[in-house]
C-alpha cells in the first residue's frame, strides 16, 4: 500500500506552484468573504448560533431517545431503518439492497459519510459502479480522485483541468473551458443516467426527530432528481445528524447556505418523509466512531458539526495547504478534530495542522470551540506516543529551556551572536524555519538587558 | 447484540447530562417593513423572476397565451384524471416538459425561498425535471423568515415538500455561477393579488 503522506509533507507538495496556491487561497477566501456579508444581513445571526449550539447540545443530550422516536416515526412512514455500527456493516448494508434488487444503475449524490466509509470503492471492489451526481464530485470522480472540499468538492482545480477531464471522458472540445458550456455536457451527461436509474443514494443534512423525516440541501437538485426517479432511495446518516422538532429546521436552514457559500438558502430544501407509492426508502443510521467522540468531554462538541465548511475557507493553513492534504474525507479544522477520534495514530498529523488562530471557531455556526480542541487533541496524541520524535525531542528541549531562564539567557545570546556573526549557520535548508522565510534580524540585545538598562 | 441495541447503549452511556431545548424569541428576528419587496428582491438576487397579477384570471389568460409547441404542464388548473395521469409519467417522459406551473404554499421573505408540497407538484420529479419553473404565489402568503414558515407548514403531514429558492446552479467549476445545473433553467415567480 502506498504510503499516506503527512499533513505537512503533503502542503509542501501543495505549495511549490506559487501562484496556484495563490490562487486557490484567493478562491476561498472569496467564499469567507461571502459568507461575512451574508452574515451581516441578519442582526439575529449571533443569536441564531447560540440557538443552533444550545439545540445540537440538547440533542446530544438525549440523543439515544430522539434516535429511538426517529426510527418510530420514519417506520410508521413506511421507510425501512437500518444500523451500521461501522464504515464495513454500512456499506455490506448498502450492498445488500442493490443486491437483493437486482439493480445496475445507481446514482448518488453528495454524502460525506459515504465517502467516510468509503462506499464506492467497496461497491467498485463487489462490481457495482455508482455515478456521483455533483458536478463537482463528478469531476473528481472521472479524475479518480477524492473530493477535496466537503461543499465544494472540485475547488482545487481550475478550469482547464476540468475542460480536459471532461474532453477526455465526456468527449467535450478540447481547449474549451467555459464553466457555461462545461456545466452544460455533465448536465446532459448526467440526464441519462438520472433517467435511467434504478436506485438513488443521498446524504442526509437534518433528520427530524418528530417527522422521522429528513432534509437533504443542494443547489444543483441533483439529491431531488435522482430519489424522485428511482424506485429505491438510500440515505445515508451519522446519528448526529437528529434534531428534535421540524420547527429546528429554521435556525439550520438559516445558518447552513449562509455560513458555506454566502446564500441566503440553497436552491432546494427537501423534506423526504414518506417513499412514493411502489417506492421503497430506506435509512442507514450509522455510528463509526461517533458514539465514542460523545464519551469525550473535550470532543464530544465536534458531533455538532453541520458541515457547512466556514471553517475549511478561513483557515489560513486550509487555503495553503488543499484539502487533499489532509488525507481524510472530511478535511480542514473540523476534519482534524473528527479524524483522530477514527484513528488516532492514522490521523496523529492533523491537529498540528493549524495556527490556533481561531478564526474557525469564529465562524462556526454551531459555536464548535474548533481551535480549542486541536490543541486538546495535540496534549492527547502527544501523550499517546503518536508524535514523532522530532517533534518530541524538540518539545521536550523547549520544555527545559523555557524551564531554566538562565539556560534561557545563555541560548538567548549564543542564538543572537550565531545570528549576526555566523549568518549561514541558520539560513540554510537544514534550518526548517528558514523554508520560505527570512530569519529576523538578531536584536542587539535582550529584552532583559534592555530592560535593565532602563531602570538604572 | 444487534448494531442498534449496541449503538443506542453506548450512546446512553456515554450521552451527557441532559440540557435544555433554547425558545426561539420571534422579538429577536428581523422585520422587514415590506414584505414583497424584500422577497422580490431576494429572488432577483438569485437569479429568478417576479411578475405581478391582479386575480387568477389574467395569470390564467396569460398562461393560455403562452401555450405553443412545447410541452406546457399546468398544475393549476388539471383535473382528478389529468392529475393521476401525470403522476405515474416517469421521469423519462417528463424530460421533455418546457414549463412547469405549480401553486406555491408559503413564500419567505428573508431568502425568496417557497415551499411546495407533493400534492400541488402532482408528480414528485416533475418540478425539478421542467425546463422552467413558475411558482405561483398568493401575496399574502409571504411570511418573514423561516421561523415564520415553518409555524405554517405541517412538515409532518406530507410525503415529500421542498423550499426551491431560484432556478437550479453550481458554481463547482471554478466557482464560476451556472444557471440550470440538473433542474430548471430559470424560475419565474407569479405573485398574485
Amino acid at each position: 500500500m502506498k504510503k499516506v503522506k503527512e499533513h505537512a509533507e503533503a502542503a509542501a507538495d501543495f505549495i511549490k506552484d506559487g501562484p496556484r496556491t495563490d490562487w486557490h487561497d484567493d478562491t476561498l477566501w472569496f467564499v469567507r468573504e461571502k459568507r461575512d456579508l451574508a452574515a451581516h444581513t441578519l442582526p439575529e445571526w449571533e443569536q441564531l448560533r447560540e440557538w443552533a449550539s444550545q439545540i445540537k447540545n440538547h440533542t446530544l443530550s438525549n440523543l439515544d431517545e430522539y434516535l429511538k422516536n426517529f426510527e418510530i416515526n420514519a417506520q410508521s412512514n413506511g421507510v425501512k431503518i437500518h444500523w451500521a455500527a461501522n464504515a464495513a456493516e454500512h456499506n455490506k448494508i448498502v450492498h445488500k439492497i442493490i443486491q437483493d434488487n437486482n439493480i445496475q444503475k445507481i446514482v448518488k449524490s453528495k454524502s460525506m459519510l459515504t465517502e467516510e466509509c468509503h462506499l464506492n470503492e467497496y461497491l467498485i471492489q463487489n462490481g457495482i459502479s455508482v455515478i456521483d451526481t455533483d458536478l463537482g464530485e463528478r469531476i473528481v470522480q472521472l479524475r479518480k480522485e477524492p473530493p477535496s472540499h466537503i461543499v465544494l468538492p472540485a475547488i482545487h482545480l481550475k478550469k482547464q483541468d476540468v475542460s480536459e477531464t471532461f474532453h477526455r471522458h465526456l468527449q467535450t472540445e478540447k481547449g474549451n473551458n467555459d464553466p457555461q458550456y462545461l456545466t452544460e455536457a455533465a448536465r446532459q451527461h448526467l440526464r441519462n443516467h438520472f433517467v435511467e436509474s434504478e436506485l438513488a443514494i443521498t446524504g442526509v443534512n437534518f433528520a427530524v426527530s418528530e417527522t422521522g423525516g429528513f432534509v437533504v440541501c443542494t443547489n444543483e437538485g441533483n439529491a431531488d432528481m435522482g430519489a424522485n426517479t428511482a424506485k429505491i432511495h438510500i440515505a445515508c446518516m451519522g446519528i448526529e445528524k437528529i434534531i428534535p422538532k421540524a420547527e429546528h429546521l429554521s435556525v439550520f436552514l438559516r445558518l447552513l447556505a449562509r455560513s458555506a457559500t454566502g446564500q441566503p438558502i440553497t436552491t432546494y430544501s427537501s423534506h423526504f418523509n414518506k417513499p412514493r407509492p411502489n417506492q421503497q426508502m430506506h435509512i442507514v443510521i450509522v455510528d463509526n466512531g461517533r458514539s465514542r467522540q460523545l464519551g469525550r468531554a473535550d470532543f464530544r462538541n465536534s458531533l455538532k458539526c453541520i458541515r457547512c465548511a466556514a471553517c475549511f475557507n478561513t483557515c489560513p493553513v486550509y487555503r495553503r495547504s488543499g484539502g487533499h492534504s489532509y488525507h481524510t474525507a472530511v478535511a480542514g479544522p473540523i476534519g482534524s478534530i473528527l479524524n483522530p477520534n477514527l484513528d488516532m495514530k492514522a490521523n496523529a498529523d492533523l491537529p498540528f495542522a493549524s495556527t490556533l488562530c481561531g478564526s474557525c471557531s469564529n465562524v462556526c455556526p454551531v459555536k464548535i470551540d474548533i481551535h480549542e480542541q486541536l490543541w486538546k487533541w495535540r496534549q492527547v496524541i502527544a501523550d499517546e506516543g503518536y508524535v514523532t520524535t522530532s517533534k518530541k525531542v524538540g518539545m521536550q528541549g523547549m520544555a527545559l529551556v523555557f524551564a531554566n531562564p538562565k539556560l534561557y539567557r545563555i541560548l538567548g545570546s549564543i542564538g543572537r551572536k550565531t545570528m549576526k556573526l555566523f549568518p549561514f549557520l541558520v539560513n540554510n535548508k537544514l534550518n526548517p524555519w528558514y523554508k520560505q522565510r527570512d530569519m529576523p534580524e538578531p536584536p542587539k540585545e535582550s529584552f532583559r538587558d534592555w530592560y535593565k538598562k532602563q531602570q538604572k | 447484540m444487534s448494531s442498534r441495541a449496541e449503538i443506542l447503549s453506548a450512546v446512553s452511556q456515554n450521552k451527557p447530562t441532559l440540557v435544555p431545548l433554547p425558545t426561539i424569541d420571534f422579538n429577536e428576528l428581523i422585520r422587514y417593513d415590506d414584505l414583497v419587496a424584500q422577497f422580490k428582491f431576494a429572488v432577483e438576487k438569485i437569479g429568478g423572476e417576479v411578475l405581478f397579477f391582479e386575480n387568477e384570471a389574467s395569470l390564467f389568460e396569460s398562461i393560455r397565451l403562452q401555450q405553443g409547441q412545447n410541452r406546457v404542464i399546468n398544475t393549476l388548473q388539471m383535473n382528478d384524471a389529468e392529475k393521476i395521469s401525470l403522476s405515474k409519467e416517469h421521469a423519462s417522459d417528463l424530460e421533455s416538459v418546457h414549463t412547469a406551473y405549480f401553486r406555491g404554499e408559503i413564500g419567505v421573505a428573508e431568502n425568496s425561498a417557497i415551499w411546495i408540497d407533493e400534492k400541488a407538484m402532482v408528480n414528485r420529479v416533475l418540478p425539478i425535471i421542467c425546463e422552467h419553473l413558475v411558482l405561483v404565489l398568493d401575496k399574502n402568503a409571504i411570511v418573514a423568515t423561516m421561523h415564520h414558515a415553518y409555524q405554517k407548514v405541517n412538515v409532518k403531514a406530507v410525503g415529500y415538500g421542498t423550499f426551491i429558492a431560484g432556478p437550479s446552479k453550481t458554481a463547482d467549476i471554478e466557482q464560476s455561477l451556472v444557471i440550470g445545473a440538473h433542474g430548471p433553467r430559470s424560475l419565474k415567480v407569479y405573485l398574485i393579488g
